[in-house]
């Protein structure tokens, strides 16, 4: 994937760099609002990382000008502002997903990863597929191993999510905003009760367990290994 | 002996200022001080309004001794006219004869064709005297016999011309107009002195009594500035203007002392708060440091790492109460279905309540409950109530049983989040809004303080009130919000 990181704060550009070259991405990096605005305009890419605050452009602008010109290419904006009103207006100008400075590494990464595969061109998947475990979007059930799994609609909704990203760690702050629409953080972590109630539905009495707790980061859904 | 002496004027310019500064610079003192401002402008308007009424009323007074003259002097003339057409010359002189020896006499003369002089209360006139005839007054010098002394006088007059030739001067002397003259300038020095000794009595008492406090004032400020903030403005009792302003300078220096000591406890609160975690993760690292088995190290390392997402957790929870406060307009305003709004919180929390064999549920609502406000404020809000509810109501042991209720009237809707728990001490109730704030029942328990400080702020934020009732057994947190 070509990923291109608009970001004038040269500590954190480079370990982004390092760690999505890591993870298999052909990375490029601009340091300002102009080498950024030229890159994007020159360029295509598969994701792109925008920062608000830029020196010589503002991140948002070029994030406008992309859409005018019909270029639709997710973009993460960062913000080092962080108000609720910041998202809102990140997300008016093109954005696609918002995080506030400072993030942590694995937030920005699993974002970017998201993104990816959001963007990828094909036909809209009805049916996730993760191992023998089969979710079908239409009629709205699930089941592992020929196994029907009962769940809730909020149940659903969570195992659809971590499903379209399999494969790739989905942070808690992530679950909360797109299966439950809060963008604020609660201070009980109730998404691990959550998640461990969907573990006990799915992963019980399986030898090959899915679900997984990534330390420090979030959680995943995966193949498991042959 | 010498009597004793009273205050001079220069006392209040030596106590403001130092003995040590030059005479030029003393002035320079002197005069930007507001008394001697005060006291220099008090002098110039009084003096330029009393002279003013000065000259008007002796301009008119004169104006009105000038029109009596005239009059006595035309009387005078129309009598010895009359009186000649009546009985020719010397019925006239007669008539004048009379007239001249009265107290208030005026001045008389006549002479024949030739010049000479005939009758008459005077001494001998230049002959250029009575050469013209007029109608109108004219000032002239004249000799007059007083005690048998000649003595020189200014005199109005006016000639007529008989028609035998013969000519007559009429004329009052001018001495009372001139004595006038004389009151109103003695006037205008008594104005003078009385407006220099009452702009120096206005100067003594600015300065000494009114100035005096306000260098208190300033004194005591200059004090605050400096850090001590225990310092107040004296308070006289008088009732004054000064007392008072002494009075509201005062509560408003115990509400700034009040405030501070708020945010110093905030501060203290923060450093107490945050060291404890940041010595724990300190610790874990320098372990896993120094753990020879790399597995070991490696789940220290994720351990810290948990450990600075809930350090990260709590300063997201005060810049959001710090935003939330500061957000003086609401953004992102809509209306809210308030039953939804629960119904999501519950959806979010319920496990959290089972999973400690409790229970959360929203009390059936048979109406729309409909407020204007931001959505995810007030959801968090609820969240933060909801988890109070179910780590802190719940009595020992005991699982613990939440519900929200929600209830209207014509002007609010009241959102009310309720557990069956333990309450909060009545002494505590207002304090547990506070930012971190954690009651002695709830120390152990894991949180940050601040949950109950954003739903403070959020109420506030949509113009709400919040109140806390014992339900004995249990609390009840309620959110007032405006339709």
């Amino acid at each position: 994937m070509r990923i291109l990181i608009v970001e004038d704060d040269r500590e954190a550009a480079s370990y982004l760099v390092k760690a999505l070259k890591e993870a298999g991405h052909v990375v490029e990096h601009a340091a300002d609002g102009e080498e950024g605005a030229h890159a994007v305009s020159t360029s295509t890419y598969d994701v792109v990382v925008m920062d608000r605050m830029l020196p010589k452009r503002d991140g948002l602008s070029i994030v406008l000008e992309m859409r005018t010109r019909g270029d639709v290419t997710p973009v993460l904006v960062l913000s080092a502002l962080g108000q609720v009103d910041d998202r809102v207006d990140g997300l008016r100008a093109g954005g696609d997903d918002y995080l506030t400075k400072p993030y942590a590494f694995t937030e920005l990464l699993a974002r970017v990863e998201a993104l990816a595969r959001r963007a990828r061109p094909g036909e809209v998947e009805t049916t996730y597929r993760v191992g023998d475990l089969v979710l079908d979007r239409l009629a709205h059930s699930a089941d592992r191993g020929g196994e029907e799994i009962v769940l809730q609609p909020r149940e659903f909704r969570l195992l659809e999510y971590l499903m379209k990203n399999a494969g790739q760690v989905v942070t808690r702050t992530m679950l909360l905003e797109n299966v439950w629409d809060y963008h604020f953080d609660p201070q009980t972590n109730v998404i691990d009760v959550h998640m461990s109630r969907l573990r006990a539905k799915i992963d019980k009495g399986q030898a090959k367990p899915l679900l997984h707790t990534v330390r420090g980061a979030g959680y995943m859904i995966r193949e498991p290994a042959k | 002996m010498n009597p004793p002496l009273g205050p001079s004027p220069a006392t209040p310019a030596e106590t403001a200022t130092p003995a040590a500064d030059g005479i030029g610079a003393r002035l320079l003192r002197l005069s930007r001080m507001t008394a001697v401002r005060l006291s220099l402008l008090y002098f110039v308007v009084f003096t330029l309004f009393s002279v003013f009424l000065v000259v008007l009323v002796s301009h008119d007074a004169a104006r009105i001794m000038s029109d009596q003259l005239h009059e006595a002097i035309d009387a005078d003339v129309t009598n010895l006219e009359e009186q000649y057409h009546a009985g020719g010359l010397m019925r006239m002189l007669v008539t004048l004869d009379e007239l001249g020896r009265r107290p208030d006499a005026g001045l008389f003369y006549v002479v024949d064709t030739a010049g000479n002089p005939i009758a008459g209360n005077v001494a001998e006139l230049p002959p250029a005297a009575i050469a013209d005839t007029d109608d109108a007054p004219h000032p002239l010098d004249y000799v007059r016999f007083e005690n048998g002394r000649e003595v020189g006088r200014l005199a109005l007059v006016r000639t007529i011309v008989l028609d035998n030739g013969f000519r007559v001067l009429v004329g009052r002397d001018l001495g009372e107009r001139d004595r006038f003259r004389a009151v109103v300038r003695r006037a205008f020095r008594a104005i003078v002195v009385m407006m220099i000794l009452l702009g120096g009595a206005t100067w003594l008492f600015l300065s000494r009594r009114v100035m005096r406090r306000i260098d208190q004032v300033s004194a005591t400020s200059s004090r605050l500035v400096a850090g001590d903030l225990s310092g107040r403005l004296p308070v006289t009792g008088s009732g004054d203007e000064f007392d008072r302003l002494a009075v509201s300078l005062n509560s408003m220096l115990a509400r700034i002392a009040e405030l501070m000591g708020g945010v110093k406890s905030v501060s203290d609160a923060i450093a107490h708060d945050l060291k404890t975690p940041l010595t724990r993760l300190r610790n874990r690292a320098e372990a896993a440091l120094n753990d020879p088995d790399p597995a070991a190290a490696h789940t220290a390392l994720e351990a810290v790492i948990d450990e600075s997402n809930a350090l990260i957790r709590t300063f997201d929870a005060l810049l959001m109460i710090s935003r939330v406060e500061a957000g003086a307009a609401l953004s992102n305003v809509a209306e809210i279905d308030l039953e939804a709004l629960a119904e999501e919180v519950v959806d979010l929390y319920e496990p959290v309540a089972e999973e400690a064999g409790g229970t959360l549920e929203l009390v059936e609502c048979y109406q729309k409950y409909v407020v204007k406000g931001n959505r995810e404020l007030i959801a968090q809000a609820l969240v933060n109530l909801v988890d109070n509810a179910l780590k802190y109501g719940r009595r020992d042991g005991a699982a613990p049983d939440v519900k929200i209720w929600i209830e209207q009237n014509a002007e609010t809707v009241t959102l009310s989040v309720m557990d069956d728990g333990p309450g909060v001490p009545e002494a505590d109730r207002a304090r547990i809004f506070e930012r971190f704030t954690r009651l002695e029942a709830s120390r152990n328990a894991p949180g940050s303080g601040l949950g109950l400080a954003l739903v403070a702020a959020v109420v506030r934020l949509h113009k709400g009130e919040i109140a806390v009732e014992d339900l004995a057994p249990g609390l009840m947190v309620s959110m007032r919000l405006p339709k």
